[in-house]
C-alpha cells in the first residue's frame, strides 16, 4: 500500500504504544487477579478466581508478544538495546512469565494439598515480579539510560535498579492490582464477590498513594517527563482526564457499577499510557546523560519499505483480531462458575 | 566457555525444549479438527468423547508452548542483538506477522475450544477448533519463512557498511516466498502432522495393549494411523524437494549432510558412517555410487559440489550435521514402515498375539519427536558458521553488551526451569493418559446436546 508523505515512524511509535496500552490493560487485570490471589482462602475462591482469567488470559499475553514483534520490527534498534542491555531484568520476567503461564494450567489438574498450594504460591509470586519488573522497566525508559554513540547500553545492572524504577515497579504492582481487582468484581458473585468489594476500596487507596508520590518523583526528579505538557497547556487536558478517570473509579464502586469502574481504570491506563508517549516522543530510548545518543523514531527505525508493509499487515490484522477478541470476551460474559473444564 | 559458545547453547535448549510442543498442537490441532468434523457428520457420541480426551492432552502441549516461545522472541534481542539490529527489517515483519495473523487466533479460538464446551452450539465449536488448528498452522508459516529467510535470503539488499550494515527488505513477497521457505513449511508440516497422529496412535495402542477403553482405543488408532501414514508418505516428497533445494541454495550444507569432499561426477550416497573432519573422509561407511548425483539432478553423470570447494572457514561442522541427517531420513523412513505395519495388523485377530507390534506402536511417538529434533539440528548446525546465510556469521551476530557470566547465569537458569517442567509435564500427560477418556462425555450437556442418533454398532 502506498501512505503517501504519512510519517510512519510517528504511525509506529503510536501503533507500538497501543500495543503495549492494550497488553497493560488486558494482561495487567490477569497480573492483578494473579496479586491477589493468595488473599483468597478456600479452594474454591482461587479456582473462581484462576477461571475468571481462564479464558482470556493466553489472548492477553499475546498482546506482549505482538508488541515485543512489532518493536522489532519497526525499531530494530530499540529492540536490540532494550533486550540486551536490560538482559536479567527480561530473564528474570521470562521465567516469571513461564511460571504464571503453567501455575494456571497446571494448579487444578491435582488435587494434593501441597501441589494447589504450591501453584498457588507460584501463580501469585510470577505476577508480582511480572507486575514489579514490567514496572522496572518502564521506570528506566522514562529516566534514561546511558547510551553510547553508537546506541548500545553502558550503564550496570545496579544502575538499573535506581529508586525511581522501583518506585515505578511498585505503582504496576499497585496498578494491576486494582484493575485486577475490579475485574475479579465483574466475574464474581456471593460471598467472594463480597470480600473483593471489601479489597477494592484498599487497592485504590494504595494505588492512588502510589499514584501521588509517582507524580511527586517525577514532577522532582524526572523533569523531562513533563516537559511536553509545561511547554503546551492544553495537552494537561490528558492528565485531567487521567486524574478525573482514577477519581472515577471509587464513585463507580461505591454505586456498585464494577463495569464503569473497569472502564474507568482503563481510561485511567490509556492516559497515563498517552502521556508516558507524548513525552518521550520522538525518543524511544532516552539516552542520560548523554541525550545526543538517543534512540528515536527516525535514528532507530526500519525502512520506510518495512513500516508501510508493516502498516499494511497491521490495517488487515487489527480488525480481525479485535473481532475475535471481542467475541471471545463475549462468549465468556457473566459469572464465572465451575465444571468440568475450569482450571 | 566463551559467549559464542553459551549464547549458542542456550538458543539452542529453549528452541529444542520449545519445539517438543508446537509440533504437537499442531498435529493435534489436525486430530481434532478431524474427530470433530466426524461428530458433527454422524452425531456418534463417541466422537464426542474422543474429542473430549485429546482436547485435554492438547490443552497441555499447547500451554507449554505458549509458556516456553516468548522466550524465543526474546533472545533474539537479549542475546543476538547485532543479529536484530541486521535483519530487523526483513527478519521483524515476519514475526510480527505471525503475531497478529496466527497467536491472537489461536489463542482467542483456544479459549471457545477448552472452556466453550457448554457454551456454544456445535457448528460454533467446531468453527472454533478449525480456527485454533488453523491459527498453529499460521504461526508454523511464519516463523519457518523467517527460518528460512535465514537460510536463503532473498527480497533484500545490504544498507550501509561495516558495523552499520543491515538487510532492508525490497520485495516482501520475494522475502515471504524465499527459495527454500515452501519447500521446508511442507517438511516441517509433515513432521507437525506425525508428532500429533503418532501421539494418538501411541496413546490408542497403550490402552490396547492393556486392554482397556477398547472401542475408544480402535477407532483413534485408525484415525492416528491414517493421519500420520499419509504424512509420512508426503514427507518423503517434501523432503527430497528440501534437500535438492539445498544443494541448490546452500551446497556447503548439503555436502556436510552427506560427508561429500570431492566435487565429482557419479556421487554416492552415503547410508551410514562415520566422519573424519581432520582426514576429510567417511570411515566405515555404505554407499551407494551415483545415487546421490542422480538424486539432486535427475542424472548420475552430473557432479555435487563437495566441502574442498569452500574455504575451511566457511564449512559447517560436518559429522554433527552428517549424523543428525542421516538419523532424521532413517526415522522418516521408518515412520512409513510403523504405520504401514500398524495397518497390516488393524484388521487380524491377532491383536493380543502380537504384542511386539503393539509395544511399537506405543513407542512411535518417540519417532517424530526424535526426527524433528534432529531435523532441526542439521538444518541449523548445517547452516553454520553463518547465522544469514553469506551475509552475516554466527559470532557477528551477539550483543555485545552481554558477558559470558550473565549468559550462563541465564542458562543455567533455564536448564534448571526446563527441566522442572518437563518432568512436571511428564506427570501430567501420564496422569491423563492413566484417567482416559471420560464415560460422562459420551452424553454431551449444555448447547451440546442436541438429539443425537443412535451409535451405530
Amino acid at each position: 500500500m502506498n501512505f503517501g508523505d504519512l510519517d510512519l515512524n510517528a504511525v509506529w511509535f503510536v501503533l507500538v504504544g497501543v500495543m503495549f496500552t492494550g497488553y497493560a490493560m488486558l494482561d495487567g487485570f490477569d497480573l492483578g487477579v494473579g496479586t491477589l490471589h493468595l488473599f483468597t482462602r478456600s479452594d474454591e475462591d482461587r479456582r473462581l478466581m484462576l477461571n475468571a482469567i481462564g479464558p482470556v488470559w493466553d489472548g492477553n499475553e499475546v498482546w506482549l508478544v505482538t508488541g515485543g514483534g512489532a518493536l522489532f520490527a519497526a525499531f530494530p534498534a530499540v529492540y536490540a538495546t532494550v533486550f540486551s542491555g536490560f538482559y536479567v531484568t527480561f530473564v528474570l520476567l521470562l521465567v516469571a512469565l513461564i511460571f504464571r503461564a503453567v501455575a494456571i494450567e497446571f494448579r487444578s489438574k491435582q488435587p494434593m494439598r501441597w501441589w494447589r498450594q504450591s501453584w498457588d504460591v507460584a501463580f501469585c509470586g510470577s505476577s508480582v515480579a511480572s507486575s514489579l519488573l514490567i514496572g522496572v522497566v518502564m521506570g528506566n525508559i522514562a529516566w534514561g539510560i546511558p547510551l553510547d554513540a553508537r546506541g548500545e547500553f553502558c550503564g550496570t545492572l545496579p544502575g538499573l535498579l535506581r529508586p525511581y524504577a522501583l518506585l515505578l515497579g511498585v505503582t504496576t504492582v499497585g496498578l494491576f492490582m486494582m484493575h485486577g481487582c475490579i475485574y475479579a468484581l465483574m466475574k464474581t458473585e456471593g460471598p467472594l464477590h463480597h470480600q473483593l468489594r471489601g479489597w477494592v476500596n484498599q487497592c485504590i487507596i494504595l494505588f492512588i498513594m502510589c499514584y501521588a508520590v509517582t507524580t511527586m518523583a517525577t514532577l522532582l526528579y524526572v523533569p523531562h517527563m513533563a516537559a511536553r505538557v509545561r511547554a503546551n497547556p492544553w495537552l494537561f487536558s490528558i492528565v485531567l482526564l487521567n486524574m478525573l478517570a482514577i477519581a472515577n473509579i471509587p464513585r463507580e464502586i461505591h454505586h456498585g457499577r464494577d463495569g464503569r469502574a473497569f472502564l474507568s481504570s482503563c481510561v485511567a491506563m490509556a492516559a497515563l499510557m498517552g502521556l508516558f508517549g507524548l513525552e518521550l516522543f520522538p525518543n524511544l530510548v532516552r539516552s542520560n546523560p548523554v541525550p545526543a545518543h538517543s534512540l528515536t523514531v527516525y535514528n532507530a527505525a526500519s525502512s520506510r519499505k518495512t513500516l508501510g508493509i508493516m502498516l499494511t499487515i497491521a490495517l488487515i490484522g487489527v480488525p480481525l483480531v479485535v473481532a475475535y477478541t471481542t467475541s471471545v470476551y463475549w462468549i465468556f460474559r457473566g459469572k464465572v462458575r465451575l465444571n468440568q473444564t475450569s482450571y | 566457555m566463551d559467549v559464542l559458545a553459551l549464547s549458542r547453547i542456550q538458543f539452542a535448549l529453549t528452541s529444542a525444549f520449545h519445539y517438543l510442543y508446537p509440533p504437537l498442537s499442531i498435529g493435534l490441532g489436525v486430530m481434532l479438527v478431524i474427530i470433530e468434523g466426524l461428530w458433527l457428520c454422524t452425531r456418534d457420541p463417541r466422537y464426542h468423547q474422543m474429542a473430549r480426551f485429546w482436547t485435554r492432552l492438547f490443552a497441555l502441549t499447547f500451554a507449554m508452548g505458549v509458556a516456553t516461545g516468548i522466550v524465543l522472541e526474546f533472545e533474539f534481542g537479549t542475546n543476538w542483538a547485532a543479529y536484530s539490529r541486521f535483519v530487523g527489517d526483513v527478519f521483524g515483519s515476519a514475526l510480527a506477522a505471525e503475531g497478529i495473523f496466527a497467536f491472537f487466533l489461536e489463542s482467542g479460538f483456544l479459549a471457545v475450544l477448552l472452556f466453550g464446551w457448554d457454551k456454544v452450539s456445535r457448528r460454533v465449536h467446531f468453527f472454533a477448533t478449525c480456527m485454533v488448528c488453523l491459527g498453529a498452522h499460521f504461526s508454523a508459516i511464519w516463523i519457518v519463512v523467517a527460518n528460512s529467510w535465514m537460510q536463503t535470503p532473498a527480497g533484500y539488499h545490504i544498507v550501509g557498511e561495516g558495523l552499520l550494515a543491515r538487510a532492508e527488505i525490497t520485495d516482501f513477497w520475494a522475502m515471504v516466498f524465499n527459495p527454500s521457505s515452501m519447500d521446508r513449511l511442507g517438511h516441517v508440516l509433515c513432521a507437525a502432522w506425525q508428532a500429533g497422529a503418532f501421539l494418538v496412535v501411541s496413546v490408542s495402542a497403550w490402552y490396547l495393549l492393556h486392554d482397556r477403553h477398547w472401542d475408544f482405543a480402535r477407532r483413534s488408532l485408525k484415525l492416528g494411523l491414517a493421519v500420520g501414514l499419509v504424512a509420512a508418505l508426503l514427507q518423503l516428497v517434501s523432503g527430497h524437494r528440501s534437500a535438492v533445494g539445498v544443494a541448490r541454495n546452500q551446497p556447503a550444507k548439503l555436502a556436510a549432510f552427506e560427508g561429500l569432499y570431492d566435487t565429482a561426477p557419479r556421487a554416492g550416497l552415503t547410508l551410514f558412517g562415520w566422519v573424519d573432519e581432520r582426514a576429510e573422509a567417511v570411515k566405515g561407511g555404505v554407499a551407494i555410487t551415483g545415487l546421490l548425483s542422480w538424486l539432486v539432478h535427475g542424472d548420475a553423470d552430473q557432479p555435487v559440489t563437495g566441502l574442498r570447494a569452500f574455504k575451511p572457514e566457511d564449512r559447517p561442522p560436518v559429522n554433527a550435521s552428517f549424523q543428525a541427517y542421516h538419523v532424521m531420513v532413517a526415522i522418516g523412513v521408518a515412520m512409513i514402515g510403523v504405520a504401514v505395519l500398524g495397518f497390516l495388523h488393524f484388521r487380524r485377530t491377532s491383536w493380543f498375539g502380537r504384542r511386539w507390534v503393539l509395544w511399537l506402536l506405543v513407542l512411535s511417538v518417540l519417532g517424530p519427536q526424535l526426527g524433528n529434533q534432529l531435523g532441526w539440528i542439521a538444518a541449523e548446525v548445517g547452516r553454520q558458521p553463518w547465522i544469514v546465510y553469506r551475509e552475516l556469521r554466527t559470532f557477528e551476530g551477539l550483543s555485545p553488551v552481554v558477558t559470558a557470566n550473565t549468559v550462563l547465569g541465564s542458562l543455567v537458569l533455564f536448564s534448571a526451569v526446563y527441566a522442572l517442567l518437563f518432568v512436571l509435564f511428564l506427570y501430567l500427560l501420564n496422569d491423563k493418559i492413566q484417567h482416559g477418556p471420560d464415560v460422562d462425555d459420551l452424553t454431551p450437556s449444555g448447547k451440546l446436546a442436541l438429539p443425537a442418533r443412535e451409535p451405530r454398532s
